[in-house]
Parts: structure tokens; C-alpha cells; sequence
């Protein structure tokens, strides 16, 4: 098949499109900067209709995975990646006569601030998705599941945390924190949160191109199917980067009020560095979020083949490679996925 | 008649929670002179049904009661339910209805419906009487009877309930019933728990206002409370031609917590309508079809109507519970004895024994007890609890056994569902019973002087029963078949349920007992267990309760213990498990005299739950002789499966706890699992299946008492008792048990059970106590371990992660999702060694949402 990936710089992006190459299919790349993966790359926004034009021509199938996912920045910033993006990439793939369209999602597109415990996927609702992210998310989503026909199948896949080797999001976020001395546990940090293994997150791209005409239409969560203690997740991976476990503990409300002031101030002066806590991320930290994986699992015909505590060994290897070759990269604001 | 206002039939307004319009339609009858009457009706017009159900509403609701009827109403049946006129939707005709005239109406109506074949009427409050009239009238078609809350008479002695003759006060009747909705949202009130706005608004729709209101006083004023009443003839007919009805099979559905109906109208009915099923849903009230689920309960057991169960066969003849006493008329060799913390402190003969139960029967039946009246026992084991026990036996008397393990409150719950016509105690139950009123004519086991006994409410002690059987002729025995005795089980999951037995039931469980453990003539028991006190008599072996607290089984001693054995010489002792870690834990309190004593012991059983292998093999040691056991049952079925202390080593390690193979006579097979954890598979003897325990055997219960459907679910297939233990049958057809039904975690791999998980956690030296529990939505749960450690906790707690690895290293192949750690586990009142898993997992289920840890 010929597929293209977008947004292949990201952890998912690069991964997806790696497993797509080794298995046989023609990948071509389109996202701003070089990926270095050795495929045929388009560079360019998705903003920019013309430039996603010129990278799908010719292509069978798309997985489209670049979208803005930093915890900062103005609503239209968001909007003009997330949603005026997804309408282009959309748009241009009914016009190349594309059959397949695997969009990456969130599951926080269909979620407000409560617990998630074995909740179904739900639909995406913009009036309640939390935050610029979400919310354009939310909107993404529905323009992109608006497109589906019998003439372009396109499926959702929203996969919750992704983290692993390499991953400058929510591992090198936790571990720059850490080191910092920045890291709280939130509450009593016994709140279950569902992750996923980056490799079972492309896996799960996988199984939807493969399956696009059977889904059409549907929006599946996608995790290891293996929630833990907030707690136990965030000493495993600072432990798997060879620092000491956090201590210092901060109780729930305290955390979200502080992580509403933080926004403000960081909307009202207009950084774009990373803030100390955010009220989503202490939301996340602070309520259970874990997902029902029964519908996922049959309808991708698909299992996670790395556990939790694979992972955490390949990325303490990761990390103690990395210490004795070169150091880690730190959080960047470029295209990438998120949960 | 008075003229009231009148105003059409309506269809209800849409919306109306879970009614849909589709049910709905306007019916109009003849009526007299001409006068044609409109009446609102649900009905689901089911073309050839094999049955209808014909439902009737009380004052104050109207059909919507019986919606859920109508949803959950397979695609054979037939629903019909009625608005009477004045009443929801239907007619306000302007006139007064009494209560035969609403029985004319109702017979109009379903002519005019063309009600053919076999009807089920269903009545609620006062549409219970109105549909047993309409049943009198219509007797040919009456397939089944159901009552709800209801009556047909005022029993005797008794006052009418206090709130209905408040009510009846004319300026409160005008004021609560019409000016006012005060007596809807009374009602409305009185429903547990409360009920949604929604529902009380749909409730109140066809009342709101005054003159749509008149029918409600009307209906209270129809109750005839008065010997001259207007409608006291009519419903003196319906209650005196129940008698023709007496064929019809009937189901009493009620909600006991209901300040008018209580359970002696309960009584009085069931009485009335001999051989009807009733279910009693404890904790429901007035409002019944909406507390609790009667919707299925009716279906289900209307489907039954339909497919008979065959009659079991006739048991085989055994001798009656008193035979070996009758044996022994003339024995002067010791039977009981009752220890203290002195030693001996009291001591009868086979012969005493015999003739004071022979005493007894007589001065219970000349007290009045009459066969098959309750008498509720709350006397501690000894010689005064197996006297009366035996006599009440003899003379055909029911025993129910409510022990103190159930606690103040689930003794109350289970005395008044029971419902006992007397009650013996000692001094102190007859307190409670008192203070806690609880039912039951009062016979004391010690004199009281006068004053005190008036206090008490006591008619008779027993030395009075005895003085009075002296002159009395024996009253005649019962037969096999009669009912003998009501137990309980321990309530751990809800209120504890009665268990009904026979006397060929106990028969068979007395001679079961014999053979698996060879009992024979020159034995002697020693019964730290409650309910093994009983079978000394029963088996005419000398015994001997150990001097200990009888609500704790953990304050016997070693050497308490080994006082009893000297005081007969004991050659098999029975105790429960917690018993037996304290026995373990003070046996070097033992005097060498004593140690020496325990040598004659040649069987050692600890029953009533499991008990730990070094625990049994702790206490083995303290008796060379003896054969460490446990058998495995329930109240159900007393003895099902046995295990000895050798053979539990040799069974070794297992998804769950080895408790051996059945016993003689007892069948064992396992109804599997599906996906989501419910046992829906057919009964198979196929090892490594993992399923529901079922159980079939001569000495197993009769069934539960006054619940229906926790019966009917629990006896299929007909014949088999459905235990609630999830376990496997192995290779060598042993029974493991890994859990309760309700406590398998079903996570989105496949239901996983938690005893096998809870004894490989806790054979890590850290660990001293395990729970296994599932958080999350059912099918798609996540395991999480909670473990007490061995170097103890203040607070509970996440693991840390190297604990957290450990017990993971432990679980295999399921996934854990947490590990966390408690100061201790909350266990079950009665036996003191039962993990409250449900309480556990609800707690877990909170802190792994994000909630406090607070406690467990």
C-alpha cells in the first residue's frame, strides 16, 4: 500500500511509519522538518493545503498523526494545526481519491474533569473537552469522521499517554522535572491512569489501516490495557532514567487551583515555556483515567505485544545508552502527539 | 351517592418516565342505565397470549406502578393494567365507588376487553382485595394469584395501623387527601430508597388537582374498619371465599418496612392462601414494585407456572431425630455437660434427657404450640437449648436458630422475617427481645419472679412447660416430610436468609455425618461449633460445649478445651477456625493432666470456614490420636465435601483451597463461567472447569424462607442447590474452591477468582493477609492486591514498588494493577475469618479513582 504519514518527526509519526516501511508498504513522510527516517519526504504545515496536496498525490492511504499538542499557546494556534489541518489533510485526501484515512485522536476529546474508570471511547464533544488542546481535538475529530464514505474509510484511533524510548513528551517532561526537583505526586498518587507502549500505539495504526473499510466511521481508545498508580508510573520511568523517586506530595485541590493561576499567568504574558502544573495536568494527575479495551481489541482484531514492565526495561536501556553516548533531548513545541 | 366532579378519560401526557404512549388506550364500558364509563388502560395487547396478567392499583397510585410489568413482559404474555375509575387517567365519574361496585366495575371492564384464557391477576394496597374479588368471579380462568402489600382482614387482636385511622379523622382526610397532594407524596415518601423526581412527578400527574383527588379520599374511607361499615359485607365475601381459590397457585411479593402493611397482614394472608410462595424483600416498604425488582420475580415465576417442576421423590426412611434418645429411656450414663470457668457446672443423663424432652413436647403443645408454629431458640448450647430443641422436634414444632453470631441487629432482621409464634430464651434474649421487639409468644429457660416476668412479657418458663407436660398425654410426632428447623446464613452480602429444613433432611444430614467420619457407639463429642452441639443427642454420644464466649470463638482456651475433653472423655472434637488459632496460640497454658486428656481424642474437625494447614496441623499436634479434618459446606448443606490435614499436603498448591472430595452421598458439579463471570454453563463433573459449586444431596436444605426468587435462582437446575462458591473439580474429582460468584474479578481477559491469588500472596513471608479484588466497570475490571504486612501498617497505603514486584511475582499470569497495603482486613461477624472482599473492593475502587484513603 501507499501511505502517507504525517507528522513523522513525533515519537508515534516515526514509529508508525518505520513499522509500515519494514512490512512492505511505500511510505512517504510529510511534516515540517527532515525526519531522517530514509523515506520519500514532503516538508511542510498542514496548514498549508497546497504543500499537503503535493505530499498525498499518489497516496492509497493516510495516517494522519501531526498536530499541535504543547500545553501552551493561543487558541489559534491550536485551531490552525488541529482543525484547519485535519480539514486540509481530509479535504485533499477526497480530492486524490484516497481510500483510507487513520486520524489520531485523544481520548481527552470526549472527557471533562471526572474519573475514567474502564470508561467506553464516548464521542467527541468540543463544549466538553478541557483545554485548547482537547477542544481542537474534539473538532479535529468530528471533521474528520464527518468524511467518512464508502469511498474514503476513515477510521479514529485515540491512544492514551503514549510513552517510550526517545519519547520527548511525557517521559523527558517527567524526567526534566524530576531532575529539577519539580516532580510532585499529586494527591495520594493512587489514582489509576491507563499508558500506552509507543510500538502497541503503531501497531494500532497498523491494524486500523489494515482494517479501515471493516471500521469506517468508528473512534477506538487505544492503551495497553494496563492501568497503575500515577504514583507507580511516574517513579518507574524517573527510576528507568536512574533518578530518585519524587517525595514531595501535593493534595488534589491545591494542585488544580495552583494549575489555573499558572495558566493564566502563562496566557496573559504570553510564554510558551513549559509551566510548573497546569489544572489538565493536575487533572490527569489527580483523577483515575483508564479505558474499557474489550471493543478496541476485537474491532482491531489487535493486543499490545509489550507490557508495561517490558517497556520500562527497554526504556531503562534507553536511558543508560543515552548516558553513555549522548545526552537527552529535551521538550520541544514542534509537531507531535499527545494524549 | 354524592355528586363530585366529572371529567373525561385522558390519555396520559408523553414523557412520562419508562411509559410508553404505545401501551396506552381508552376503553369504554356499558355501564348501567346506560351510563357508559371510560377507563384508562395499559395494555402491550400481546395477540395469542398464552396468559394475561391483570393488574390492579391501590390508592393512591394509578397503572404507571406496573410498567416495568409491561417492559419486562416476555413477547407470550399478556399485560393489562387498569387506572380504576375516579384514578389516574380513567373517568372522573362524580359518583361514590365502594369496594364491591369497583369489583363490578373491574368485571365490566375485562368483558369488555375480552380477557379469554388463563389470567394472573396482580394486586397492589387495595387493588389486592378488588383483584381477589374479580379472581372469585372468574375462577375458571385463574391461572395465578399475586399480592403486594397488601390485605383482606384485619387479624385478630390486632389494631388497625395507627396512620390509616389518623387518616380516617374526616378534616385530615379532606385536608390530606384532596385539598391537598399530602397523601400522594406521603406515599411517594415512603419509598426505599427515595425515589427519582422523574418518577414522582409521573406519580403525581394524574393528581394535580383537587377534584381530580376525590377517589383518593374516597378509597381511604372505604376501608371498613367498623363491624357496620358499608363495604365491611363485601369484603368479608372476598376474604371467606379465598377458601375456593385455595387451587390457584399465588405469590406473595412484600415490602416489610411499610407502617400499614406489616407482616401481619403478611401472616395473615399466607395463612389464607395456603401453599403461595412468598418473597419478602427486606429493606423494601409500601411502594414494593418500585424498591425492589417484583417485575422478574413476577415472570419468573409465571414462566414457571408454565413448566411445572416433577415432584422430587420420596425420601428414604430414616429414624426420627429423637430415636437414639428413645433408645436410651433408661440409660443413666451422662449425655451433656455444661462446662464454666470452674469446671463441671452441670450434667443430665440419657435418661433425664429423654423423658424432660418427652416433658416438654407435652407442656409446649398444652402452652398451645401447635405442629408447624416457629419457636425461635436464643439459648446458648447446653442441656436447656437441646431439651427444647428435641421436644419442639417431637411435637412437630419448628425450630429457628438466630445465633448470636448474627449480631443484635441481623438476630432482629432474622426473627422477623422468620416470624416465630414463640420465642425461649434466657434471661438477657428475652431483654432484647423486648427492647428490640421482636416477635414471638415469651417462654423463659429460668424462673423469674413476677415482676420481672411481667416485664418481660413472659408467659411460661420452662419448668412451667414441664410441670404442665407432666399431666398431659404425648402429643403426636410428626412425620418426616414436616418442616423441623430454620437456620441463617451469615449474612455477609445483605441480610441473612432463613434456610428451611425438614426432618428427613436432618436425618440424612445426622447419618451422613456418622459415615464420613465412623462414628460409633463408645465417641464422645466435644463441640466448640455451635451447630454440632446438637448432634450429640442425635447420635446418642455424651457432649460437652468447652467453657467459652459462644459469639466468640476466638475466647476458647487450650485448656478450656481440654477440660471439656476430660469432662467426657471426648473422642471427637468440632471447632471453628478462629476457635482453633487460639487453641494453637495457648497450648502451653495446658497442665500435664490435660495434655494427657487430649491423647483419647481420635478426630479433630474444624468447621464453619477455612482454616489454615498450619493452623489445623498446629492444633493436630496437640491431640497425637487424632486425625486433623475440615469439611467444606454451608448452611445449605451442611457437609458436602471433607479433607484431612494429610491429604491436603498431598493435594499441594492450586488455583484455590483443596477441600477434598464429596462426601458418601453427595453430588458435586460446576456450572462454568462465561466471559463476564456469571455461571451459565450446563452442570458438568469435567475437571478443570471453573464454575459455580452446585451441590445435590439427601441432606440439603428445603429451600429459603419467604424468598421466592433467591430460591428459584438458587435451585437451578430443580433439584441442585446453586452454592454462590466459584471453584473446579481435579483429576482426582477434589473440590477447590477459589472464591464467592460475586467476588470473581472480571477483567476484559476472562473472569479470575480470588482464593487461589490470596494464598499465593500470602505465602510470601511479608505478607501476613491477602485480599483479591476487582475495581471497575463488571468485564472489564482491573485486579488489585491489597496485603497486610507482617511488619504491620498505621494507615493504608500504595505498596512501594518493591513489594508491589514481589506480589506481582506471585499472582502469574493476571494482570495487577495496583498493590495496596491496610493496617487489617475486614472480616465477617460470625466466623471471624471471612474477608469482606465487597466492602474491600468498594474501598480499593474509591482510593484508585482518586479518592482519600481514609479506611477501609
Amino acid at each position: 500500500m501507499r501511505v502517507l504519514v504525517t507528522g513523522a518527526t513525533s515519537l508515534l509519526g516515526r514509529a508508525v511509519a518505520t513499522q509500515l516501511r519494514h512490512r512492505g508498504d511505500i511510505v512517504t513522510v510529510f511534516q515540517r522538518r527532515p525526519s531522517g527516517l530514509g523515506v520519500v519526504e514532503h516538508l511542510g504545515d498542514v496548514a498549508d493545503r497546497a504543500a499537503v496536496a503535493a505530499a498525498m498525490a499518489g497516496a492509497e492511504a493516510v495516517v494522519h498523526v501531526a498536530a499541535r499538542a504543547a500545553v501552551t499557546g493561543s487558541w489559534a494556534k491550536f485551531e490552525e494545526t488541529n482543525v484547519r489541518g485535519t480539514q486540509n489533510a481530509i479535504d485533499v485526501a477526497r480530492e486524490a481519491g484516497v481510500g483510507r484515512f487513520v486520524h489520531v485522536s485523544s481520548p481527552s476529546v470526549a472527557h471533562g474533569g471526572r474519573s475514567l474508570v474502564g470508561a467506553p471511547a464516548g464521542s467527541a464533544d468540543p463544549d466538553r473537552a478541557r483545554g485548547h488542546y482537547a477542544r481542537s481535538k474534539a473538532q479535529a475529530e468530528l471533521v474528520a469522521l464527518a468524511a467518512n464514505s464508502s469511498a474514503l474509510a476513515v477510521v479514529v484511533i485515540r491512544p492514551h499517554l503514549i510513552w517510550g524510548p526517545g519519547d520527548t513528551q511525557l517521559v523527558a517532561r517527567i524526567v526534566s522535572r524530576a531532575r529539577a526537583g519539580r516532580l510532585v505526586i499529586v494527591g495520594s498518587g493512587a489514582s489509576l491512569i491507563d499508558t500506552t507502549y509507543i510500538e502497541n500505539a503503531a501497531d494500532a495504526l497498523v491494524a486500523a489501516l489494515d482494517r479501515a473499510p471493516l471500521l469506517g466511521g468508528r473512534a477506538l481508545v487505544v492503551t495497553n490495557g494496563q492501568p497503575r498508580p500515577v504514583r507507580e508510573l511516574l517513579n518507574r520511568i524517573v527510576i528507568a532514567a536512574g533518578l530518585e523517586p519524587p517525595r514531595l506530595k501535593v493534595p488534589y485541590k491545591v494542585a488544580r487551583t495552583g494549575g489555573l493561576a499558572v495558566e493564566w499567568i502563562w496566557e496573559h504574558r504570553g510564554r510558551e515555556d513549559d509551566p510548573p502544573m497546569t489544572s489538565f495536568l493536575a487533572e490527569q494527575l489527580g483523577t483515575a483515567h483508564w479505558f474499557d479495551q474489550r471493543e478496541t481489541r476485537r474491532a482491531l482484531h489487535w493486543e499490545p505485544a509489550v507490557s508495561l514492565a517490558e517497556g520500562f526495561r527497554r526504556l531503562h536501556a534507553w536511558f543508560e545508552a543515552e548516558a553513555s553516548g549522548r545526552s537527552i533531548p529535551g521538550p520541544e513545541q514542534s509537531e507531535h502527539s499527545r494524549s | 351517592m354524592t355528586a363530585g366532579p366529572t371529567s373525561p378519560a385522558t390519555l396520559p401526557p408523553a414523557g412520562l418516565a419508562g411509559l410508553e404512549p404505545q401501551w396506552s388506550r381508552l376503553v369504554k364500558t356499558p355501564g348501567l342505565n346506560g351510563v357508559g364509563r371510560t377507563w384508562h388502560v395499559l395494555d402491550n395487547q400481546v395477540v395469542d397470549a398464552t396468559l394475561t396478567l391483570l393488574c390492579v392499583h391501590g390508592n393512591p397510585t394509578w397503572s404507571y406502578l406496573w410498567r416495568d410489568l409491561i417492559a419486562l413482559a416476555p413477547s407470550s404474555v399478556r399485560v393489562v393494567a387498569i387506572d380504576q375509575l375516579d384514578m389516574g387517567y380513567s373517568e372522573r365519574t362524580g359518583t361514590t365507588r365502594r369496594f364491591e361496585q369497583r369489583i363490578e366495575d373491574l368485571c365490566a371492564l375485562t368483558d369488555e376487553l375480552d380477557l379469554a384464557g388463563p389470567v394472573v391477576t396482580v394486586g397492589h394496597d387495595w387493588g389486592g382485595p378488588i383483584s381477589l374479588g374479580w379472581a372469585e368471579r372468574h375462577r375458571s380462568q385463574m391461572a395465578g394469584i399475586v399480592l403486594m402489600n397488601t390485605a383482606v382482614h384485619q387479624p385478630a387482636g390486632s389494631p388497625a395501623p395507627g396512620l390509616i385511622r389518623m387518616i380516617r379523622t374526616r378534616w385530615i382526610l379532606e385536608k390530606a387527601c384532596v385539598a391537598t397532594p399530602t397523601f400522594i407524596r406521603g406515599t411517594m415518601a415512603l419509598a426505599r430508597p427515595r425515589l427519582d423526581r422523574p418518577i414522582r412527578k409521573a406519580y403525581e400527574a394524574p393528581y394535580r388537582s383537587a377534584d381530580r383527588r376525590t377517589a383518593i379520599a374516597t378509597f381511604v374511607e372505604d376501608i371498613p374498619l367498623r363491624e357496620d361499615h358499608p363495604s365491611r359485607r363485601a369484603l368479608d365475601e372476598v376474604a371467606a371465599d379465598l377458601d375456593q381459590l385455595a387451587k390457584v397457585p399465588a405469590l406473595l411479593l412484600w415490602g416489610p418496612s411499610d407502617p400499614v402493611f406489616s407482616d401481619l397482614y403478611l401472616s395473615d394472608l399466607a395463612s389464607r392462601l395456603p401453599g403461595s410462595e412468598i418473597h419478602r424483600f427486606s429493606g423494601s416498604g409500601h411502594l414494593v414494585p418500585e424498591d425492589a425488582d417484583v417485575a422478574s420475580a413476577v415472570h419468573a415465576w409465571v414462566a414457571q407456572l408454565e413448566h411445572p417442576v416433577a415432584p422430587a421423590a420420596p425420601p428414604s426412611d430414616r429414624e426420627p431425630l429423637w430415636a437414639a434418645l428413645d433408645r436410651r429411656a433408661a440409660n443413666n450414663d451422662v449425655a451433656i455437660v455444661e462446662m464454666g470457668s470452674s469446671g463441671v457446672e452441670a450434667s443430665v443423663t440419657f435418661a433425664e434427657l429423654d423423658a424432660d424432652v418427652r416433658r416438654l413436647a407435652a407442656g409446649l403443645a398444652d402452652l398451645g404450640v401447635a405442629k408447624g408454629d416457629r419457636v425461635a431458640l436464643l439459648v446458648p448450647p447446653g442441656i436447656d437449648l437441646a431439651a427444647s430443641i428435641y421436644a419442639c422436634w417431637r411435637m412437630g414444632a419448628v425450630v429457628v436458630v438466630a445465633d448470636a453470631g448474627l449480631g443484635a441487629r441481623g438476630m432482629g432482621q432474622a426473627l422477623a422475617s422468620a416470624n416465630p409464634a414463640y420465642l425461649i430464651g434466657i434471661p438477657r434474649a428475652l431483654a432484647a427481645a423486648r427492647t428490640l421487639r421482636w416477635p414471638g409468644v415469651r417462654i423463659s429457660t429460668t424462673p423469674l419472679g413476677p415482676a420481672r416476668a411481667r416485664l418481660l412479657d413472659v408467659r411460661a418458663t420452662l419448668d412451667d412447660l414441664r410441670r404442665r407436660g407432666e399431666r398431659r398425654p404425648a402429643p403426636p410426632t410428626p412425620t418426616s416430610l414436616d418442616e423441623a428447623a430454620i437456620g441463617f446464613t451469615s449474612g455477609a452480602t445483605g441480610p441473612a436468609k432463613g434456610v428451611a429444613y425438614r426432618h428427613h433432611q436432618l436425618q440424612a444430614q445426622r447419618d451422613a455425618l456418622v459415615d464420613l467420619y465412623d462414628i460409633r457407639p463408645g465417641d464422645s463429642l466435644v463441640a466448640a461449633f455451635g451447630p454440632f452441639a446438637l448432634f450429640g443427642p442425635m447420635m446418642g454420644l455424651p457432649s460437652v460445649v468447652p467453657d467459652m464466649e459462644v459469639t466468640s470463638p476466638g475466647s476458647l482456651t487450650a485448656s478450656a478445651l481440654a477440660e471439656a475433653v476430660q469432662a467426657v472423655r471426648g473422642t471427637l472434637v468440632f471447632a471453628a477456625p478462629a476457635a482453633m488459632s487460639n487453641i494453637a496460640m495457648t497450648a502451653g497454658e495446658m497442665s500435664p493432666d490435660q495434655a494427657v486428656a487430649m491423647q483419647g481424642v481420635r478426630l479433630l474437625v474444624s468447621a464453619g470456614a477455612p482454616v489454615p494447614a498450619a493452623v489445623l496441623g498446629a492444633v493436630g499436634e496437640l491431640m497425637p490420636d487424632a486425625e486433623p479434618h475440615t469439611p467444606y459446606g454451608m448452611t445449605e448443606v451442611l457437609l458436602v465435601a471433607d479433607i484431612s490435614l494429610n491429604e491436603i499436603e498431598v493435594a499441594g498448591p492450586g488455583n484455590g483451597a483443596c477441600v477434598g472430595n464429596p462426601v458418601q452421598g453427595v453430588e458435586v458439579a460446576i456450572s462454568a463461567l462465561d466471559s463476564e463471570g456469571k455461571a451459565t454453563g450446563p452442570l458438568t463433573g469435567d475437571s478443570g472447569v471453573v464454575g459455580e459449586v452446585c451441590i445435590r444431596a439427601a441432606h440439603m436444605r428445603e429451600g429459603y424462607d419467604k424468598l421466592w426468587v433467591t430460591q428459584h435462582a438458587a435451585s437451578q437446575p430443580a433439584g441442585w442447590h446453586r452454592s454462590g462458591d466459584v471453584g473446579h473439580l481435579d483429576d482426582a474429582g477434589r473440590l477447590w474452591i477459589e472464591g464467592r460468584m460475586q467476588h470473581i474479578v472480571t477483567t476484559s481477559t476472562g473472569p479470575v477468582t480470588p482464593v487461589g491469588i490470596e494464598l499465593a500472596v500470602s505465602a510470601l513471608p511479608e505478607v501476613a493477609h491477602t485480599a483479591a479484588v476487582g475495581v471497575g466497570p463488571a468485564g472489564t475490571q482491573q485486579l488489585v492486591i491489597v496485603v497486610v504486612p507482617v511488619a504491620g501498617r498505621r494507615f493504608p497505603g500504595l505498596a512501594d514498588e518493591h513489594l508491589t514486584d514481589t506480589v506481582r511475582g506471585q499472582v502469574g499470569p493476571a494482570d495487577v494493577a495496583a498493590v495496596l497495603t491496610a493496617p487489617s482486613l475486614p472480616v465477617d461477624k460470625r466466623h471471624n475469618s471471612k474477608i469482606d472482599r465487597s466492602r474491600i473492593a468498594r474501598w480499593a475502587g474509591r482510593v484508585l479513582a482518586g479518592g482519600r484513603m481514609g479506611r477501609i
